[in-house]
C-alpha cells in the first residue's frame, strides 16, 4: 500500500466520523493565528535542543507534532507554556507570543500564562486525591471559593471529557482507582477546568488500548470548536486522522509545517517523505 | 560422566549447600538480636516485677525499726505498681515513684516537637523546593549529615551555654522579663537556667538535624509529575507546595518526626549536661493532673520555666545509688521508658501504613 493510499483511506475514516457528528462545521478554523513562534533556539545547559524554529498555530484548530525520538517535540510544547522554566540550567532565545504578546516577556506571569494555555501530559498524573478534587484543583487556586460554581465547572468539565457518565456516582472516589484510559480523560477535564483557550497534550493517547484511544481522538475533534489544540503524537495515523496540520520536526529542526492532507501526500522535503513512509525513525 | 542435559548434576548439589549455610547464617544473625533483646527484656522485667530478696543484715535492721502495720501497708509490694507511677521519688525505695520524671518527659515531648517541626520541616521545604542546587546547598547538606552525627553530649554543652546561661548576657543573678499577654502575665526568667524550655530547646538542636533530613527525603519521593501537573494548572509554587507536595509527603515526614521525638525521649547525657535535677519531688509548674491546670491555668505558663526531671535521668539516678532495691526502681523505669517508646514508634508505623495505602502512585 502506498503512502497516497493509506493516507486517502484515513481522510476517508475522518470524514465518516464527521458524517457521523453531523452537527459541527468541518472546519472550524479561522485564519486568525493563536501563537506564533519566530526564531526559537532552546538550550538545556550547553546542549541545544531546538534550533531556529518558527512556525504559526491556527486558532481552533488541532496541529500535530510528529518525528523520530528526541528531536525536541516535547521540548518545543513545554517552550509554549513555559513549563521549561521549571527545569534549572534552562535557556531559550527567539520570541514566542500568544494572540500578539510575548510570553516571555519580563512582566509576564506564567501563572496567568498556564492558566490560558492548559496542558496534559504523555503520563496520565492524577493528584491522589479524589475525582472531584482533582477536576476542582485548577479553579480552586484560581479562587474559586463557591461550592456551588465549582460542582457546575467540574460536571461541566468531566462532561466534555466524556468521563461524566462513568464517574457521577463516585466524584469522592480516588483517582488513582480509574483505569489508565479514564485517568487520562479525567486529566484533559482537569485541564479543560481552568478554561484555557490552548491545549497543549503530549502524547495523550500513547499509553492507552485503541478504544480508549479512539475515544480521546474523538474528544479532541469536540474540543477543536473551542480551544486551540497542539498535539505530540508517535502515531502518523494518529497525526492523519485528527489533525489539521502537521509539523515534522528532525533534530531539533523544524523540517517542514503544512496542512495535514499535503505533508502526508505530497511532502516537500525528502526528510518528511522518508519519515512519514518509515524509511526511517 | 554426566551427559549434557541430565537433570542430577552433583556439582550443583555443592552451590545448593553452600546457598544453604548462607540462609542459615543470615537466620542466625537475626535471631542472635532477638535473643539478646528477649534476655535483657526478661531480666529487666523480673526486676520490676520483685524486690530484692533481703539479706540478713535488711532483715536484722527491720526487725530493729520495727515499722508498724500503717507504714507497712504504705509501702509498694511490687517496684513496677500503679502507685509507681503516681508517686515522686522518695528516700524509701518502696515509696519512690515516677511521676515527676514522666510530668517531665510529657512537657520535653510537647515542647521539642513545637519546636522541631515547623522549624525543620521549614527548612526541609526550603532546601528542597526553594533552595538552587548550587555550592552553598551541597555545604549545608553536608554539614546536616555531620551534625546528625555529633555526639549528645556536645549539644549538651551547647545547651548550657547558649539557652541555660545565654553566654552569661543576663549578669550573676539574670533578669525577669514580665511580659503581660492580655489574659495573664508570663515571667520569662533570662537565662533560662536549668528549666524545661532550656531541656527541650537542647533536644531540638539534638534533632533537627535528622528530622531535615528525613523529611527532605520524604519531600524528594513526592514524583515531579505531581509538582509540574500543578503547576501546568496555573498553581504558584506556594500553591503547589501547600495543595500536593506537602501532602504527598506528611506521612514520611511524619514517621521521621516521631522516630525523632522518640530518640530525645530517651536521651539522657545532654540533660544532664545542662543540669535538669536527679532528684526532683514536684511536676514541672506543679501541674500533676488535669485537676491542677483546671484549678491554676496561669501554671501553663509557669511550668516550661520550672525546673524539671526526665525519665532517662530518673532511671539514671536510681542505677547510681548503691541499695539493691534502687536497682529493681530502675528496672521498672526502664519498663515505664520502652512502654512509651514503643507506643511511640507504634504511632510511627500506623502513620506510615495508613498513609501509604491511601497514595500510591
Ligand atoms: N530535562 C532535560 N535535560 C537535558 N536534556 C533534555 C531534557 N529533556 C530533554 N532533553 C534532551 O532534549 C532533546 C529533545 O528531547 P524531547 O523530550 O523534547 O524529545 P521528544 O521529541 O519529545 O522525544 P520523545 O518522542 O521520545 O518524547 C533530547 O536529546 C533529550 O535528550
Ligand atoms: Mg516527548
Amino acid at each position: 500500500m502506498t503512502i497516497m493510499q493509506s493516507f486517502s483511506e484515513l481522510m476517508h475514516q475522518r470524514q465518516q466520523r464527521e458524517t457521523v457528528k453531523r452537527s459541527r462545521p468541518v472546519e472550524t478554523e479561522t485564519d486568525v493565528s493563536k501563537l506564533e513562534v519566530s526564531n526559537l533556539n532552546f538550550f538545556y545547559g550547553e546542549k541545544q535542543a531546538l534550533f531556529d524554529v518558527s512556525m504559526t498555530v491556527p486558532e481552533r484548530s488541532v496541529t500535530a507534532f510528529i518525528g523520530p525520538s528526541g528531536c525536541g517535540k516535547s521540548t518545543f510544547l513545554r517552550t509554549l507554556n513555559r513549563m521549561n522554566d521549571i527545569i534549572e540550567g534552562t535557556r531559550l532565545t527567539g520570541k514566542v507570543t500568544l494572540e500578539g504578546q510575548d510570553i516571555y516577556a519580563d512582566d509576564v506571569d506564567v501563572v496567568a500564562l498556564r492558566k490560558r494555555v492548559g496542558m496534559v501530559f504523555q503520563k496520565s498524573t492524577p493528584f491522589p486525591k479524589s475525582i472531584f478534587e482533582n477536576v476542582a484543583y485548577g479553579p480552586k487556586i484560581a479562587g474559586q471559593r463557591n461550592q456551588k460554581e465549582l460542582q457546575g465547572i467540574v460536571e461541566q468539565s468531566l462532561k466534555r471529557a466524556a468521563l461524566w457518565e462513568e464517574v457521577k456516582d463516585r466524584m469522592q472516589d480516588s483517582a488513582l482507582a480509574l483505569s489508565g484510559g479514564q485517568q487520562q480523560r479525567l486529566c484533559i477535564a482537569r485541564a479543560l477546568a481552568t478554561n484555557p483557550d490552548v491545549l497543549l497534550m503530549d502524547e495523550p493517547a500513547s499509553a492507552l488500548d485503541p478504544a480508549s484511544t479512539a475515544r480521546i481522538e474523538d474528544l479532541i475533534f469536540e474540543l477543536k470548536q473551542n480551544y486551540t489544540i497542539v498535539i505530540v503524537t508517535h502515531n502518523m495515523q494518529q497525526a492523519a486522522r485528527i489533525s489539521d496540520w502537521t509539523a515534522f520536526f528532525f533534530q531539533g529542526y523544524l523540517i517542514e509545517k503544512d496542512r495535514t492532507q499535503k505533508l502526508f501526500t505530497t511532502p516537500k522535503k525528502k526528510q518528511t517523505e522518508d519519515y512519514i513512509t518509515g524509511r526511517f525513525g | 560422566m554426566s551427559v549434557s542435559g541430565n537433570l542430577r548434576e552433583p556439582a550443583l548439589a555443592k552451590r545448593h549447600r553452600i546457598g544453604q549455610l548462607f540462609e542459615w547464617l543470615c537466620c542466625g544473625s537475626t535471631w542472635f538480636g532477638m535473643v539478646v533483646l528477649a534476655l535483657l527484656l526478661l531480666s529487666i522485667g523480673w526486676k520490676a516485677m520483685a524486690w530484692p530478696t533481703p539479706d540478713a543484715d535488711a532483715v536484722d535492721r527491720a526487725a530493729a525499726t520495727k515499722t508498724d502495720a500503717k507504714v507497712a501497708a504504705s509501702l509498694s509490694p511490687r517496684p513496677l505498681s500503679a502507685r509507681f507511677l503516681t508517686s515522686y521519688d522518695s528516700r524509701i525505695p518502696q515509696k519512690a515513684g515516677i511521676k515527676a520524671a514522666l510530668w517531665g518527659s510529657l512537657w520535653l515531648l510537647v515542647f521539642v516537637a513545637i519546636t522541631t517541626v515547623p522549624v525543620g520541616v521549614g527548612a526541609a521545604v526550603y532546601l528542597e523546593e526553594y533552595s538552587n542546587e548550587g555550592r552553598w546547598k551541597r555545604i549545608i547538606q553536608v554539614n546536616l549529615s555531620n551534625l546528625a552525627g555529633v555526639p549528645s553530649i556536645v549539644y549538651g554543652i551547647l545547651g548550657l551555654t547558649v539557652f541555660v546561661r545565654m553566654f552569661g548576657l543576663f549578669g550573676h543573678d539574670g533578669k525577669v522579663l514580665d511580659l503581660n499577654l492580655g489574659f495573664a502575665m508570663l515571667s520569662l526568667p533570662l537565662p533560662f537556667e536549668r528549666s524545661v524550655i532550656s531541656g527541650a530547646l537542647t533536644l531540638s538542636l539534638l534533632v533537627l538535624p535528622t528530622v531535615i533530613v528525613s523529611a527532605q527525603e520524604a519531600l524528594r519521593a513526592v514524583p515531579s509529575s505531581i509538582r509540574n501537573a500543578s503547576y501546568a494548572l496555573g498553581a504558584t509554587q506556594w500553591q503547589t507546595i501547600r495543595h500536593q507536595v506537602l501532602p504527598a509527603a506528611m506521612p514520611g515526614i511524619m514517621t521521621g518526626v516521631i522516630l525523632s521525638l522518640s530518640r530525645a525521649m530517651g536521651e539522657t547525657a545532654p540533660l544532664i549536661m545542662i543540669g535538669a535535677l536527679t532528684y526532683l519531688a514536684k511536676c514541672p509548674g506543679k501541674i500533676d493532673g488535669v485537676a491542677a491546670v483546671w484549678e491554676h491555668p496561669t501554671r501553663l505558663l509557669e511550668a516550661p520555666f520550672d525546673v524539671f526531671t526526665s525519665l532517662p535521668i530518673q532511671i539514671f539516678n536510681w542505677v547510681s545509688r548503691a541499695q539493691p532495691e534502687y536497682d529493681h526502681l530502675a528496672a521498672a523505669g526502664i519498663m515505664v521508658l520502652l512502654v512509651v517508646l514503643m507506643v511511640m514508634n507504634t504511632a510511627a508505623i500506623l502513620i506510615r501504613n495508613r498513609f501509604q495505602r491511601r497514595t500510591q502512585w
